[in-house]
């Protein structure tokens, strides 16, 4: 990792923001930081100078397994032919309710 | 893999042209990435050199609420030089790599910060007019190809919406002043004009790389599109503050709806690209102390991190 002497611009660590209480975490960027509370720090003052968030994740970039572009399409055609799952697949019969 | 580069090629641009963006981990042609980091670090420079001029006013700003003000708005310049480093970087290229070449003189930074601030109303001339050109280039450039560029501008066009508000309502004030006040308004406008005209890049006609940025959506529209953009806006703007243009041929087209301005002298730019301009040195040496006088900060940070890392492994 980036820790010699001629490169001290710490790790590289993804930022999430949950921008009010009750929702999900989001990516809003990255930041260097040599560690997670200076990376959340940083990552407050990068990411939430106008109350963006109520809650900040950060997470070193290499511990992210990430799936890649070159798998992607056998990775995620296993869903292309399950319209079944769907509720818009099925048939209401004329005048059935709340279903 | 036996995908030659023509159909990788081919599939790439097809997908830029159904208007999907490109990521970080995805294949695309090495030009199209070179030119992007060149294009990014250049911007993430221009945000970071471009606190010097401002930061030159902090201290003397005219009261507490447009001091607060100005250091939030040259808060948000790190911010943003920190957002598009982070862009750059996803291209494959490191920060480090990137600052040492600022450092060095090879990296690129926006011709604007080269012009000094001499007066108050440049803090306002500078928030109204640069970060107004500014704005017009960067909405064009959140419509561009490259998912991390284009989520970076759109961040960074919100709060710049604020600078551009700022400054257009220090220069306002000064304008509707004194008279003193007055010509220190038109002053700046005087100054800066040009160089805002300038900053949005060489003319079509001048200008290398345009048809490849555009195929690629690097770039959506050429510099004289964003530029006219920007004129159409800002004249006005002078024209409701009281100044004038400091331009004799300036007029405008009743046909076509558009503000036409005379004819820009490219000498300058040139001259001031080249780093001839008033500040590019002092620019230059502030960079190099800030690096340094930072170095110790850093180095206590990372010896910090390790110290803490050794403990944990000890307890664990």
């Amino acid at each position: 990792m980036n820790t010699k002497d001629e490169n001290d611009q710490g790790l590289l660590w993804e930022v999430f923001v949950q921008a009010k209480p009750g929702i999900p975490h989001k990516h809003a960027g990255s930041v260097h930081a040599h560690d997670a509370e200076m990376a959340l720090a940083s990552a407050r003052d990068v990411y939430t100078r106008r109350r963006e968030g109520t809650s900040i994740w950060v997470i070193p970039s290499h511990m992210i397994t990430a799936t890649t572009e070159a798998d992607s399409e056998s990775f995620f055609d296993p869903a292309d032919d399950k319209a079944y799952r769907h509720p818009t697949f099925y048939t209401v019969p004329e005048g059935v309710k709340y279903l | 893999m036996t995908t030659d580069i023509k159909e990788m090629e081919r599939r790439f641009q097809e997908k830029i042209d159904s208007g999907l963006k490109i990521e970080a981990k995805e294949w695309m042609p090495e030009n199209y990435r070179k030119q992007l980091i060149r294009m990014i670090s250049q911007h993430a420079h221009s945000e970071i050199v471009g606190m010097l001029p401002e930061g030159n006013w902090i201290t003397r700003a005219p009261s507490l609420r447009r001091k607060a003000v100005l250091l939030a708005k040259v808060q948000d310049e790190a911010g943003h030089g920190l957002y598009l480093y982070s862009a750059a970087e996803t291209l494959g290229i490191d920060r480090q790599t990137m600052i040492n070449q600022l450092l060095e003189g090879k990296a690129k930074y926006s011709s604007i910060f080269n012009y000094p601030t001499l007066s108050w109303a440049d803090i306002g001339a500078i928030g109204w007019l640069v970060d107004g050109a500014a704005i017009v280039n960067q909405t064009m450039l959140a419509r561009g190809s490259y998912g991390p560029y284009s989520r970076a501008m759109v961040r960074i066009c919100k709060e710049e919406s604020f600078h551009n508000r700022q400054g257009y309502e220090i220069i306002y004030g000064l304008a509707n002043g004194s008279p003193e006040q007055k010509q220190m308004a038109q002053d700046a406008l005087n100054r800066w004009w040009w160089p805002s005209i300038q900053m949005l890049g060489p003319s079509d006609a001048q200008s290398k790389n345009s048809e490849e940025t555009m195929r690629w959506k690097i770039k959506v529209e050429s510099n004289d599109t964003v530029r006219q953009r920007f004129i159409d806006r800002t004249v006005p703007q002078a024209h409701a503050a009281g100044l004038s243009i400091p331009d004799p041929d300036l007029k405008f087209n009743e046909e076509s709806g558009h503000w036409e301005i005379g004819e820009i002298e490219w000498t300058e730019f040139y001259q001031v690209i080249k780093g001839h301009g008033p500040c590019n040195h002092k620019r230059m040496q502030a960079r190099q102390k800030a690096e340094n006088e930072g170095k110790w900060v850093r180095e206590a940070a990372a010896a910090y991190a390790k110290k803490q890392k050794s403990r944990q492994q000890i307890a664990a």
